[in-house]
C-alpha cells in the first residue's frame, strides 16, 4: 500500500510536468493549428536559463520568473521570425520548421550547457514529508500544486479575459475574429509566448530531482503520448493526459520489475506509448479530443 | 463619408475581381449593393474591411476613404477602431461559444463600453437576450444572423457593412432582419446592405447599386431602381408579359444594353 501510494504521488508529480508542457503543445495547436515541435528546446532553454540566473545570485523564485519571461521572450520571437511569414501556408510547412527551430535551439543551448551535468538549485532538493509512512517528496507536492495553480489561471484567463477570449474565437475561426478587430498575429504570438513559458516552468521542475544536461530534452517528448491520449485542442485533456503519463510511468516502474520482469529493464518507459496505441486504436482523437467534421 | 473610387482587385496576383468600382456611402442613410453570385459584392466588401490579405487579394488601384483618409492599407483590426464593421455572409458565429461570449468577442476594441453595448443589442434584439448563456452553435438561423448583426454592433460602428442577411432565411425572417436593419440604422449606424435580395435591399434603401462581373452598372435612388425594368426582371423577378412559352423563355436572351 505505502509503495503503491508513494508510486502515485511521484507520478502525479511528474505528470504535473509533462501536463505543463503538454498545455504548450495545446495552446499553440488550438490558436494556430501548428503542433510545436520546439516545445522541448523551449523547455531546456528555460532550464538552462533558471541555472544561469540562480548562479548570477538571483533568489530561486526570481529565477525562475525571470526564466519564464526569457522564454516566453524566445517564443515571441521564434513566431515572429520564422512563423509569422508562413500563415495560411500548410500547417505541415509549419510543423516541420518548428523542428528545425527546436534544432537552432538546441545546439546554442548546449552550447551553454557544456558537457557536464548542470544543477538547479531549488528549495526543494529531495527533502520528503512523512505522511503516514508515506513518504512524500517535496518536489512533487510543489508540482502538483503549480499545475493546479496554472491551470487554474489558465482555465480564468481563456474563460473570462477579453484576451484569452480573443485567442480562442481566432483559433475558432480566423476570418471571423478579424473583423471582430482582432489582431490575429498578435494572438499568435502571445500563445507562443505563453508556451514557452510554461515550458521554462516545466524545465525548472525536471532539473529539481535530476541534473540538467545535454540530453534532458527527451524528458519533453513525453508530453507527446500526453496530448495524444488527451486530445490535442483541450486544455483539460492536456492536464489529465500529462498525469495519465506520470501515473502509468510510475506503476508500471514500480511493480513491472516484480509481477513482469520477462518485460525486461525499463520498461516504464516505454508504456506511455503502448497506453497511447491503445487509446488511438478506441479513440483516434485523443480522450477529451474534438473529432474532426468533414464533408467529403 | 465612405468612399470608394475606381477600385481595381487582384486576386493571386491573376485574377481581376473588381474592374474600376466607385461606390459612396453617405453617413446616416442605408445603401444596397445588388448583384448576382460572383459579380464581386463580397470582394468589395473585403476590400473596405481590410480581409483581401487572408484570400491573397489585393488592391492594384483606386482608393477607400473614410471622411478623405485612405484605408486601403490598413489592417482589418486598424478598420474596426475607424469604425468599420462587416459582418460576413453565412452568419459565422462562434459555434462553440455562448451568445454572450460572442458578443464580448464583438466588444474586443470597445472593452470600456461592454455594458452598453450589451443592452442595446439585448434591447434590439430580445430573443438574444432570453438565450444568452445558450451555446450559439444551437440557436436557429434567423437567431444566428441576429446574433452575428449584434456582436457587429458591439464595436459600434458608424459603418456597419452586412453581407446577406437574409441568406437562408424564411420570408418571416428575411421582413424581421430587414426591420432590425431599419431599427439599426435609426440609431445612427450608416449601414452598407449586399443583398441578392434586391425587394427587400430596395425596400428601405435610399440609394442602390448594381453590379456585374466587377463593376458597377447601375447607380441610382432605390426607387428609380425599383422603377426600372431591368431590375424589376432580373432582380425582382417581375415580368412584364405574361405566360411566356418555353421556346420564348430558351431563346430569350439577356439585354445589356448598360454592358455595351
Amino acid at each position: 500500500m505505502t509503495r503503491l501510494l508513494q508510486a502515485l504521488v511521484a507520478g502525479l508529480g511528474n505528470g504535473s510536468v509533462y501536463a505543463l508542457l503538454a498545455l504548450g503543445f495545446v495552446i499553440i495547436y488550438k490558436s494556430t493549428s501548428v503542433v510545436n515541435f520546439a516545445q522541448p528546446a523551449l523547455m531546456v532553454a528555460g532550464a538552462t536559463a533558471v541555472i544561469y540566473l540562480g548562479q548570477a545570485g538571483l533568489p530561486f523564485p526570481a529565477a525562475v520568473a525571470g526564466a519564464m519571461a526569457l522564454a516566453a521572450l524566445l517564443g515571441l520571437t521564434v513566431e515572429r521570425t520564422a512563423l509569422r511569414p508562413m500563415i495560411g501556408k500548410p500547417v505541415f510547412v509549419i510543423a516541420i520548421i518548428t523542428i528545425g527551430v527546436d534544432i537552432v535551439i538546441r545546439v546554442v543551448v548546449n552550447r551553454l550547457l557544456g558537457t557536464n551535468l548542470r544543477a538547479i538549485a531549488n528549495p526543494w532538493g529531495l527533502e520528503s514529508f512523512d505522511v503516514g509512512g508515506v513518504f512524500v517528496q517535496q518536489r512533487y507536492l510543489a508540482m502538483i500544486v503549480t499545475l493546479a495553480v496554472v491551470v487554474t489561471l489558465l482555465f480564468a484567463f481563456f474563460r473570462y479575459s477579453r484576451i484569452g477570449l480573443a485567442l480562442r474565437a481566432t483559433a475558432l475561426d480566423q476570418e471571423t475574429a478579424l473583423t471582430q478587430g482582432i489582431s490575429v498575429g498578435v494572438t499568435f504570438a502571445l500563445s507562443w509566448a505563453i508556451a514557452g513559458a510554461l515550458a521554462a516552468l516545466a524545465g525548472t521542475f525536471v532539473g529539481t530531482g535530476q541534473s540538467i544536461d545535454q540530453q534532458t530534452w527527451i524528458i519533453a517528448l513525453k508530453a507527446l503520448p500526453a496530448i495524444i491520449i488527451g486530445g490535442l485542442d483541450s486544455v483539460g485533456g492536456a492536464v489529465i493526459g500529462g498525469l495519465v503519463v506520470g501515473v502509468i510511468e510510475a506503476l508500471v516502474g514500480t511493480y513491472q520489475p516484480t509481477y513482469a520482469p520477462w518485460l525486461g529493464n525499463n520498461f516504464q518507459l516505454v508504456s506511455p506509448y503502448v497506453v497511447l496505441l491503445l487509446v488511438l486504436l478506441v479513440r483516434p482523437y485523443g480522450l477529451f479530443g474534438t473529432p474532426e467534421v468533414e464533408r467529403v | 463619408m465612405l468612399a470608394i473610387e475606381n477600385l481595381e482587385v487582384v486576386y493571386n496576383d491573376v485574377i481581376l475581381v473588381l474592374r474600376g468600382v466607385s461606390l459612396s456611402v453617405p453617413e446616416g442613410k442605408i445603401v444596397a449593393l445588388l448583384g448576382a453570385n460572383g459579380a464581386g459584392k463580397t470582394t468589395l466588401l473585403r476590400a473596405i474591411s481590410g480581409l483581401l490579405d487572408i484570400h491573397d487579394g489585393e488592391v492594384t488601384k483606386g482608393t477607400v476613404t473614410l471622411d478623405g483618409q485612405q484605408l486601403q492599407r490598413l489592417s482589418a483590426p486598424r478598420i474596426v477602431e475607424r469604425g468599420i464593421t462587416q459582418v460576413l455572409e453565412g452568419r459565422r458565429v462562434f459555434a462553440e461559444f455562448s451568445v454572450e461570449e460572442n458578443l464580448r468577442v464583438g466588444a474586443h476594441r470597445n472593452g470600456r463600453n461592454l455594458g452598453a453595448g450589451l443592452e442595446r443589442v439585448y434591447d434590439l434584439f430580445p430573443i438574444l437576450a432570453d438565450r444568452r448563456k445558450r451555446t450559439a452553435g444551437y440557436l436557429s438561423g434567423g437567431e444566428q444572423q441576429m446574433l452575428a448583426m449584434g456582436r457587429g454592433l458591439m464595436s459600434d460602428p458608424a459603418y456597419l457593412l452586412l453581407d446577406e442577411p437574409s441568406l437562408g432565411l424564411a420570408p418571416r425572417l428575411v421582413r424581421q432582419i430587414r426591420d432590425l436593419i431599419v431599427a439599426i440604422n435609426g440609431q445612427g449606424t450608416t449601414v452598407l446592405l449586399v443583398e441578392q435580395n434586391a425587394t427587400m435591399a430596395l425596400g428601405i434603401a435610399e440609394h442602390g447599386y448594381v453590379m456585374e462581373t466587377g463593376k458597377v452598372v447601375m447607380d441610382a435612388p432605390a426607387a428609380t431602381l425599383r422603377a426600372d425594368t431591368d431590375v424589376q426582371e432580373f432582380y425582382l423577378g417581375l415580368r412584364g408579359e405574361e405566360g411566356r412559352s418555353f421556346r420564348d423563355v430558351k431563346h430569350y436572351k439577356r439585354r445589356k444594353r448598360w454592358l455595351s
